[in-house]
């Protein structure tokens, strides 16, 4: 069975206006995705920015409270908890934020913060505390000398270091990595990637890791999937993901990525325009606007995500 | 790029300083290079290593005090530093223009795209107002806006991250720069807006042999568009090499680092899913390490490193180094 499974999730955000705020429309930022994370692995969720990829994690957690579907965490379907039940399960289901200087709070230290998680959750004495807070600071690579320092004291890779601290607090089998490393400058990024994969490793965790580097998720993601405009339109093991794309959106992609390697030259698949609101999102297919391969059904019909063997899934009618 | 041809911009010794309560900050600290007409060099490093202050040096955009800015900035023989103001504004947005790296902020939301593409025009080629915004509309016509006509009428806002991109560089090439400083044109964007923008700089460089200082810190836009490289470590040059030389034979441990703690698609099956690391961070610019800048970071640190700051070892023509072990 698997670790966490999400199934139809919805997320649409209304749109006020006029002067009575009555809701006009309706901003489709999740619109059906389905998926399950397993035991210890890392499955890489990638999309260009407003795809809706952070609204996906963050749903999970219910930070951000879905408009339907299903997910189902430790047997119990998340969306139908009370707050009290809710709160005990996120002890189990963390998440790491993408801005390590605004997700932390600045008027408490780095002991207080770590230790937050652990007052709120366990009945367990102040040294206890105090001894498990400078565990897990030596954990992600931190002198527990400096747990009196407040945030602003540290630079941005020890500080996603102490967000991770905080998430490992209560020993979760599942941490959702929204955008962990994109803040950061390239040489830090590398430490940071090193450490949550050593601490995988260490702990049996499993990732939801949500990037827009597409040379990040493939270097950390088991599988990944490829989302476009509130939807998956692919998902795959990292190496059929990588190797043999079949959506046209993830081969466009994937050919913008910039190799490293200047021995190396492409054919890049550049797409034409930007991508299309999800207020107004296109009929049919929603890639159809931008596909180079766009076939007549593609406007009218909306492709279901199917299997194409070995757990490649793909949301096209090619 | 042989020895024959003249370089277009030539920098020499260039100390950028800006003075604080802390005391001076010296965020560019002794740089040297040259740029060729018509070619890409990639200037390369990581936040704080001094890669935008040294373009805001060259186009002098930095209010002195408390910035200091001291050296030799050639431009077709010329050195800027010792032109007047009026000098300098005949030079800026005309023969040199900037590229910058948030098209979210370096726009004036209150004008019109036309109003300020036409501004460098109406300014450097003594175009009347009606004649600089037929020229806008050109510009944006080139860097494929649909509807440029109408695009021109509006307003910022209405552009999308990708559009406003394509607005400040038709802006930049209104006036045919000879030189482009392009800062980070492409970090703020998504992947498949940059493959369209690195495209569109590529073609505009190829039909107008306009030389480009790109400064990024992701190599993969480096690899694919300059044809050399100048790396920068906390305010110096540690390295400078031909694109395929840097990648294939890197020589300063920085480099080396750098190269080997980006992830690769592909690679991990041949490395393993451990990357590459630098430890600890890039030093603040008021706690300079004694010596090499890189030493307390390096995993070659030899004892000299600690205590003498290495010399620039000139190994070929636009290959040197600055490293103890190259000495």
């Amino acid at each position: 069975m698997s670790l966490l499974e999400v199934k139809n999730l919805k997320k649409y955000f209304p749109l006020k206006g006029g002067i009575l705020s009555r809701t006009t429309g309706q901003v489709r930022a999740v619109d059906d995705v389905s998926f399950a994370l397993e035991h210890g692995e890392t499955l890489g969720l990638v999309g260009e920015s407003g795809c809706g990829k952070t609204t996906v994690g963050r749903s999970i957690l219910r930070l951000i409270e879905p408009t339907a579907g299903q997910i189902t965490f430790k047997d119990q379907n998340l969306l139908e908890l009370e707050r009290e039940e809710l709160r005990k399960i996120r002890a189990s289901l963390q998440i790491i934020f993408q801005d390590p200087f605004s997700s932390l709070d600045p008027r408490m230290n780095v002991g207080q913060i770590i230790a937050e998680p652990l007052r709120n959750h366990l009945k367990i004495s102040r040294t206890e505390i105090r001894d498990r807070v400078a565990y897990l600071m030596e954990r992600v690579g931190l002198h527990p000398e400096q747990m009196r320092r407040y945030p602003h004291e540290f630079s941005g890779g020890q500080r996603q270091r102490i967000g991770i601290a905080r998430a490992l607090a209560l020993n979760p089998l599942a941490i959702i990595c929204d955008e962990p490393v994109s803040a950061l400058d390239v040489s830090i990024q590398a430490q940071v990637i090193n450490l949550l994969a050593q601490l995988q490793e260490e702990m049996n965790l499993s990732y939801l890791f949500i990037a827009h580097d597409l040379s990040v998720v493939e270097h950390i993601s088991d599988r990944v999937a490829v989302m476009y405009l509130g939807r998956i339109v692919e998902l795959a093991t990292d190496k059929a993901l990588y190797q043999n794309p079949l959506h046209p959106y993830s081969r466009a992609l994937l050919s913008a990525v910039p190799i490293p390697d200047p021995e190396i030259r492409r054919k890049k698949i550049v797409l034409q325009g930007d991508v299309p609101s999800p207020i107004n999102p296109p009929s049919g297919c929603s890639f159809h606007t931008r596909c180079p391969e766009c076939k007549a059904v593609c406007s009218r019909q909306e492709p279901t995500l199917r299997d194409m063997g070995d757990g490649h899934w793909v949301a096209c009618h090619r | 790029m042989s020895a024959h041809t003249k370089p277009l911009l030539e920098i020499k010794d260039l100390h950028t300083r800006f003075h604080t309560l802390d005391g001076a900050v010296k965020a560019v600290d002794g740089i040297d290079f040259e740029v060729y007409p018509g070619e890409t060099l990639g200037l390369v490093g990581e936040s704080g290593c001094g890669k935008s202050v040294t373009a805001l040096s060259i186009l002098q955009l930095l209010p002195c005090p408390p910035a200091e800015i001291q050296g030799r900035i050639f431009f077709e023989g010329k050195n800027l530093l010792d032109l007047g103001k009026e000098e300098v504004r005949k030079i800026r947005g005309n023969d040199i223009s900037m590229i910058f790296q948030e098209p979210m902020t370096s726009l004036n939301p209150v004008l019109r795209i036309g109003e300020q593409i036409s501004e460098a025009a109406k300014i450097h080629k003594d175009m009347t107002r009606r004649e600089a915004w037929r020229w806008a509309v050109e510009m944006l016509r080139m860097v494929q806006i649909p509807g440029p006509g109408s695009r021109s009428r509006q307003y910022p806002h209405k552009f999308s991250g990708g559009m406003r991109q394509r607005a400040m560089i038709a802006m930049a090439l209104s006036c045919n720069p000879r030189l482009i400083l392009a800062d980070e044109p492409t970090t703020a964007l998504d992947v498949t807006i940059q493959a369209q923008i690195m495209t569109l700089l590529q073609g505009l460089k190829d039909d107008f042999k306009t030389a480009i200082v790109l400064i990024t810190h992701d190599l993969g836009v480096i690899a694919e568009m300059a044809s050399r490289v100048v790396v920068m470590y906390a305010g110096k040059v540690v390295e400078e090499a031909p694109i395929k030389e840097l990648f294939k034979d890197p020589r300063h441990p920085y480099t080396q680092g750098l190269l080997g703690s980006i992830p690769v698609i592909g690679r991990k099956e041949r490395t393993g899913r451990r990357l590459q690391e630098i430890p600890g961070i890039v030093p603040g610019p008021l706690e300079t390490p004694l010596g090499c800048r890189f030493h307390p970071r390096c995993h070659k640190v030899i004892n000299r490193c600690c205590d003498q700051e290495p010399p620039m070892i000139q190994l070929a023509e636009h290959r040197r180094v600055s490293c103890w072990l190259e000495a």
